[in-house]
């Protein structure tokens, strides 16, 4: 069970688990994700879940929160996809983070909290050192986010050109 | 990126308020830990009252204690109370009818005030108070902005 204190620091009781993906959960994966992004990606998220949830599991993880307590109406309250990456642009080993969604009528009440520390601890067991993400700067929630549970600026710097120019 | 020195005071004096949110603190002691004088931290503490974000308690034993929203407030939120930290998109704007070389250096400019501006504004008081602590290991946060 997980307690946690809303905006309006009144705490709210959820009860959450979080597993690895099911097949059976893709429906309501595309399902969130259009909620979120108003695009519904089902060959998206399949390919994401053969490549994510079928192979390599033991360095590729593909969670899901989903709510345990009866009568809910999204059961699935968010995921996260995450795998090692190793040698990219020189690194070491590392663990990468590269969809991330929480149910928006579910925000501010731990989830995303939750998810993210799965995913560490993911990582941590299979003696990864490094966890990392790319934001769009101006997006302050996922900025917000990301710092508060401790993220910092890291050494590499995402470049680009318009090749229009 | 430089601060000015009442950015950096509000910033000091919100951390230690909002590390404990039930305590007063005089402004004396705030001064006194940040080596500034009593009169220049009062300004600050008058500024912050004005945005909400301290209170002021007269008598004895009186002094400050924190009235906002530690985990909503940024550190941009507090910077643009004191200083102008808009100027960048401005200076972009002039900057459109430069020379060449001009734009070519206002343009890289604007690109790490936009950064540093992203930053601060995503970085909540509940942050850095985690921050701190995390950097302080397992003692207590009381014990380090107290
Ligand atoms: C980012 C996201 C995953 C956070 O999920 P969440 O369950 O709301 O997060 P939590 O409740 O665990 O929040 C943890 C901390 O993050 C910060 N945070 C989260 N939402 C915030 C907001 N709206 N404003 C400021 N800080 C916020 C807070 O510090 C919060 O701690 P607090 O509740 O003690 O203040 C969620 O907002 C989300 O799914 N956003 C959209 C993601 C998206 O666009 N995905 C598609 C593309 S990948």
């Amino acid at each position: 069970m997980d307690t946690h204190k809303d905006a309006s620091g009144t705490a709210s009781v959820l009860q959450i688990d979080i597993r690895r993906v099911r097949e059976a959960d893709l429906p309501q994966v595309v399902a969130l994700d259009e909620r979120v992004t108003q695009i519904a990606k089902p060959d998206y998220w399949r390919d994401i879940y053969d490549r994510y949830a079928e192979r390599r599991v033991g360095e590729r993880f593909f969670l899901v929160a989903e709510d345990a307590g009866d009568a809910a109406e999204f059961p699935l309250l968010g995921y996260i996809v995450g795998e090692i990456r190793a040698w990219e642009f020189g690194s070491e080993p590392c663990g990468w983070v590269f969809a991330f969604s929480v149910e928006p009528g579910t925000r501010l009440q731990g989830i995303g909290e939750r998810l993210f520390e799965a995913m560490s601890t993911e990582f941590k067991n299979i003696g990864i050192k490094t966890m990392r993400t790319m934001v769009a700067r101006h997006n302050q929630l996922h900025m917000a986010f990301f710092r508060s549970e401790g993220m910092v600026a890291g050494p590499y710097l995402q470049l680009e050109m318009d090749l229009d120019e | 990126m430089k601060l000015q020195i009442s950015s950096r005071l509000a910033i000091f004096a919100l951390i230690e308020l909002a590390s404990e949110p039930e305590r007063q603190i005089s402004v004396s002691e705030i001064g006194e830990k940040y080596g500034v004088s009593a009169h220049h931290l009062a300004k600050v503490m008058h500024t912050l009252g004005r945005a909400g974000l301290v209170r002021s308690i007269r008598g004895v034993g009186g002094g400050y204690s924190f009235s906002g929203n530690a985990r909503r407030t940024t550190l941009l939120d507090v910077i643009m109370l004191f200083e102008d930290a808009t100027m960048s998109d401005r200076e972009l704007e002039k900057n459109a009818d430069s020379t060449a070389a001009e734009w070519a250096l206002g343009r890289i400019l604007f690109e790490i005030d936009d950064t540093a501006k992203a930053t601060l504004g995503s970085i909540t008081i509940a942050t850095m108070l985690k921050q701190i602590a995390r950097r302080k290991g397992a003692v207590d946060l009381k014990t380090v902005v107290g």
